[in-house]
Parts: structure tokens; sequence; C-alpha cells
């Protein structure tokens, strides 16, 4: 089942959150890793280029999962969920499905308005143009910051939610955690 | 005085030292073949140029700030000739400190271990009226490989020479391979060299 269900999530869904979870949580480590002061400078610059390339893989799949998203219904939330719960999981899934949009958009425009001028070169293959901004450094840093806060709010966000999913999958043990993991009918 | 053509002349033998300075036609009077030959001292009005271009266009371009050097012209033979020029890679600008930087850390030219690029001549073939192809060794972050320039001459008098001298490097044999292959592996050298007669 690839679509999702009133009871169940579909395969696309399932692959697409969990190849987004695990490029965005790499991006983290890479993005904190290659901007620590006493780097080696050509390890550097590799990292950077793996960083541009990685990051552009998670715009274009968040982009893609916005649209699937939108296309598809979504299952009801499971059985003994708060009300207050159910809030506070629809405003975190909309932050985070915003975030994963806006963090690889402001990298984008970081790259862009870098006096630096960097090409994104895609894995080596083509070139992905720059945004038509203005290259300067007060706008390169203006961007470097916008970045670096949404990419650490969005963590702390992944950090909430994977700690929201643990928490309903040791403590609650409900289906929370395994119907993302797993796309089969659960009884509700 | 205004210089309105000159060439490497000397029909039969067109040695670079033989080159004769036409200036207005009043006062032509080819300088002789002493007057050419000697050591010249490369002058801090020469540019030495660079460029490495990047995918998608454009790229990087600066130049070298401090640099020395010497040409040693025999009047006979302009295969004797030497070219000697030494540069000091800290002093690369390109207008943006970051990348200067970048090309000063170990990643290219790694200044702190090797504050000297050099290189000696050991072939001068004249190739035409007024051009050599120059032949030598390139020393640089403790590698040392052959490359070529070609050299065109551009101004002549008593006591200043200036060549027009292009080429390009590759530079992952000198053990610089960063940023390939957003950055070209090929450094295309421009450079004005202005030499002061000794
Ligand atoms: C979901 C995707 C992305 C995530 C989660 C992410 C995450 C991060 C993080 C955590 C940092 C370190 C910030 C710091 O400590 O200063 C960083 C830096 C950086 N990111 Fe991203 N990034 C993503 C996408 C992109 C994209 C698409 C680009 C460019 C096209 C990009 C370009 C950069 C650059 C150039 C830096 C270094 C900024 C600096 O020099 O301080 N990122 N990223």
């Amino acid at each position: 089942m690839l679509r999702n269900r009133r009871d169940a999530f579909g395969w696309g869904t399932i692959a697409l959150h969990w190849t987004i979870a695990l490029l965005i949580i790499g991006l983290i480590v890479l993005g904190y890793a290659m901007t620590r002061p006493n780097i080696d400078p050509a390890l550097q610059f590799d990292l950077y280029q793996w960083h541009k390339s990685f990051g552009f893989t998670a715009l274009a799949l968040s982009v893609i999962r916005v649209i699937w998203w939108l296309a598809n219904k979504h299952p009801a939330p499971v059985a003994g969920l708060s009300t207050l719960e159910k809030r506070a999981s629809a405003i975190t899934h909309r932050l985070l499905i915003g975030l994963t949009i806006a963090v690889p958009l402001a990298g984008w425009a970081l790259a862009s308005t870098s006096t630096l001028g960097i090409p994104t070169f895609f894995f080596n293959r083509f070139v992905i143009p720059h945004l038509p901004m203005e290259k300067s450094a007060g706008a390169e840093a203006f961007w470097t910051d916008m970045h670096a806060i949404l990419a650490y709010s969005l963590a702390g966000l992944v950090l909430l939610h994977a700690s929201a999913a643990f928490h309903h999958h040791f403590l609650r043990r409900d289906t929370v955690l395994m119907r993302m993991l797993r796309s089969e009918r659960h009884e509700s | 005085m205004s210089i309105v053509s000159f060439r490497f002349v000397t029909a039969a033998s067109m040695t670079l030292a033989s080159f004769a300075l036409y200036a207005s036609a009043s006062e032509a009077k080819a300088p002789s073949l002493d007057d050419a030959a000697g050591r010249y001292d490369i002058d801090s009005s020469s540019q030495i140029n660079f460029s490495v271009d990047q995918v998608g266009g454009g790229g990087i371009s600066g130049k070298f700030g401090k640099f020395s050097g010497t040409f040693q012209l025999d009047g006979g033979n302009i295969g004797r000739s030497v070219v000697q020029f030494a540069l000091f890679p800290e002093t690369v600008q390109t207008g943006e400190p970051r990348i200067e930087n970048f090309l000063r850390s170990s990643a290219i030219f790694d200044t702190a271990n090797h504050p000297k690029i050099t290189f000696r001549s050991t072939k001068i073939t004249q190739t035409g009226e007024d051009t050599a192809e120059i032949e030598g060794n390139l020393t640089a972050k403790g590698t040392t490989r052959t490359e070529h320039f070609e050299a065109k001459l551009t101004k002549w008098n008593r006591n200043v020479i200036s060549f027009h001298i292009q080429g390009g490097v590759y530079r992952t044999r000198y053990d610089m391979s960063a940023g390939i292959p957003v950055y070209s592996n090929i450094v295309q050298f421009d450079m004005i060299v202005n030499g002061q007669k000794h």
C-alpha cells in the first residue's frame, strides 16, 4: 500500500519520513562538524560541498513530501490522545514540515549571497544555480545566521518529536511509533 | 618615447637579442646585440596574474604582490638565455580575504612550510619573430616539475624589457588539489614581466 489510508500510513509516507529524517540528522551533524574553527581547510571545503549536495537532496524530498502530504488523506490520530496532545502534535508536525523546507532554502540563500561565490555542483554532476540575490557580506551574514538558527531549531524539534515517539512506544505502549515503521492495519 | 612597433629581426638567426626596435622612422636605429644582451632584474611593476576557472562559468582570479627574478639574455644564442623567478605565495591577492587565507593554508600553498615558489628555465626556444617558449623547473610545495610558458616580447629599450608570459599549470602536480572539480585543476598564468637592465 503506497498511499495513506484512514487508519494507516502508506509506504510512500513512511519511506519519505525516514529518508528525510536520516538526511536531516546527518546534515545537522555535518553542518555542526564542518563549521568548527580548527578543521583542516581542504577537508572543510569538501564537507561544505557534500553538505550542499545532501542539503538539496533533503530540499527536493521535502518538497515532494509536502505535495504527498497535501495529496494524501491523513490517518486519524491514535486513540487515547487528549485534545491538547493532538493539538501539540499537529503543530509540531507542521513546524517540522515547514522547517524542512525553510532550512535548506536559507542554506541556498546563504550560498547565493556569499561573497565567496562558490558554485553548488550537485554531487559533482550538475550546477545548481544561485538564487537571484545580491552578493554581499551583510546578506551572507544574515542568511548564515538564519540558516543556523532555523537548523538548530529544527534539531530541537526533531528531539522533541523523537522523545514523543519513544514516550508513546515505551511508556504509553501505543501504536504511534509502529505505524510510522510498518504500513499495516491496526486496531484503533 | 613612443614605441610604434618592434619585433625580432635578423632574418637569418632570429635570435632574441637581435630584435630591433622600430621607433619613428626618423630615429630608426636598431640597438646592437650588445645592448640587448645582459642581465635584467624583474621589477615590482610586473604583474603576476593568475586565474582558475570554476564550474558553470567565472572563477577566481588574483595576483601575487611579492616576487623577484632575473633574465640572463644571451646575445648570440637565445637558447642559452636563462630566466629565474621566485614568488612569495603569502602575498596572494584575490579581493576576498577568506579565499586568500584558503590559498595560503595547507589546502593549497601551505605558506607556513613552503614560503617560496621558484622557477628556473632549462630551455628557451624561439617560436616566432617576437615569441619564445620557456621550459623550466617549477618548484612549489616541495615538488619540482617541468612546465612550459609562452613569452611574447612587448617592449624593449636600452634599460627596460617587457614580456607577456602565459601558461597553464596543473595544480594536482603540486599537491594543491583542493577544490577540484568545483574549481579547475588548471591555473592559468597571465603575466606582464618587466625587467630592468642591471
Ligand atoms: C535540511 C537541510 C539542511 C540542514 C538540516 C542543514 C543544517 C546545517 C547546520 C546545522 C549547519 C551549521 C550551522 C552553524 O553551526 O553555524 C549548517 C551550515 C551550513 N549549511 Fe546547511 N543545512 C541544510 C541544507 C543546506 C543547503 C541546501 C545548503 C546550501 C545550498 C546549506 C549550506 C550550508 C552552509 C554553506 C553552511 C555553513 C555556514 C557557515 O559557514 O557558517 N545547507 N547547515
